[in-house]
């Protein structure tokens, strides 16, 4: 296969994956208390994760991936009432 | 085609989901011990699990001639509460020699805690005691990278693992060349619409190479696909791959890592 057969072959369905974020982000604008939402630690690793995509030339999703990991090396105190979020929340500090 | 699916959670699935498998070509599945969506009231509950493990859930699979492996051992999950750490790891000695039990898995880390960390050391430590095969989880999102991290310096803390003997699961874009670089085999787990996808694992394919790589679809009580292998080899024939290629990553892969102990015979 080449180059244009997988852009033939993946075009349309990533299109639609692009559809789906964009109104994503119309949805939380669209809907009350947007700027709060938009000042989440979630949504701002989200706007990252989009420069990342369209800034990098070569293995994004790998940068996406380390862009919302924690970067720490040091085992956390207690697990207990913690949950993953999928983006790391000490970023936003 | 023949497929195994080495890391599945069938007491989680239905009769139904048994007759698609072994109907599509999957007649040989593998089931860590996991969480169950809520955390177990007492250790007691584990002495049951153990026993569906072992006993109930391989009787149910043969009925439609699949073969059903397990691994057992506590989740990260359910390993911040230390007491019933104690009790649950004392009742795996009773369970372990059962005849489709392939060693100590899924253990690991969830959130990185140092409870989590303690009891993975110990179950690691009765695993290289007895030279058991391990099955590794990792944790999901933005912990994934750390915690694989810290798995892995943990197991070569313990000198009597051999990696060629560890598989470490749901590997990702971020974590496969670290995993690869140190000698373990990976896990890609294909989950429909949180994680990865079949177009992803075959980009890793392509990426990194058939080598210990195993697919998995992980599936179990939440939204997940026990087709999903099938689906990901479908994936892989798309691009040009050939049948070989496929058989390898989805047969003979998993075929050979779990053929490490003696008790598995792939159907």
């Amino acid at each position: 296969m080449r180059a244009i057969d997988i852009l033939d072959l993946y075009f349309i369905e990533n299109r639609s994956r692009i559809m789906d974020i964009a109104s994503f982000l119309d949805r939380i604008d669209r809907y009350e208390g947007a700027e709060e939402a938009k000042a989440d630690f979630r949504y701002q690793a989200f706007l990252r994760i989009l420069d990342i995509t369209r800034e990098a030339t070569q293995d994004r999703a790998k940068a996406v991936q380390v862009a919302l990991s924690d970067p720490t090396a040091e085992p956390l105190e207690s697990a207990v009432g913690m949950k993953a979020y999928g983006a790391w929340k000490g970023a936003a500090k | 085609m023949k497929a195994i699916d080495p890391h599945i959670h069938m007491i989680s699935r239905t009769t139904d989901d048994y007759m698609r498998m072994t109907i599509s070509g999957i007649h040989t599945v593998a089931e860590p011990a996991f969480w169950a969506g809520y955390d177990r009231a007492s250790a007691a509950c584990f002495r049951d699990y153990f026993h569906q493990l072992t006993v109930v859930e391989p009787a149910r699979a043969a009925r439609f001639g699949v073969k059903h492996y397990c691994w057992l051992g506590l989740n990260s999950k359910e390993s911040e509460d230390l007491k019933l750490a104690d009790e649950v790891l004392a009742m795996i000695p009773e369970f372990i020699d059962r005849p489709n039990v392939l060693g100590f898995g899924e253990i690991g880390l969830n959130k990185n805690s140092k409870n989590e960390m303690a009891v993975l050391e110990r179950q690691l430590a009765m695993a290289a005691e007895r030279n058991d095969l391990v099955l590794i989880h990792t944790p999901h999102l933005e912990d994934k990278l750390k915690g694989t991290r810290m798995i892995m310096d943990m197991i070569r803390n313990e000198s009597r693992l051999d990696p060629s003997r560890v598989l470490i699961d749901h590997a990702e874009e971020h974590t496969i060349g670290e995993i690869k670089d140190r000698g373990f085999w990976f896990g890609m787990t294909l989950y429909p619409n949180s994680k990865g996808s079949p177009e992803r694992a075959i980009d890793a394919v392509e990426i990194y190479g058939t080598e210990r790589l195993c697919i998995n679809s992980s599936g179990d009580w939440s939204v997940s696909d026990p087709l999903s292998i099938l689906k990901c080899a479908n994936e892989m024939r798309r691009r040009g791959h050939p049948e070989s290629a496929v058989n390898q990553v989805f047969y003979e892969n998993p075929k050979g890592f779990m053929g490490q102990c003696p008790k598995f015979v792939a159907n």
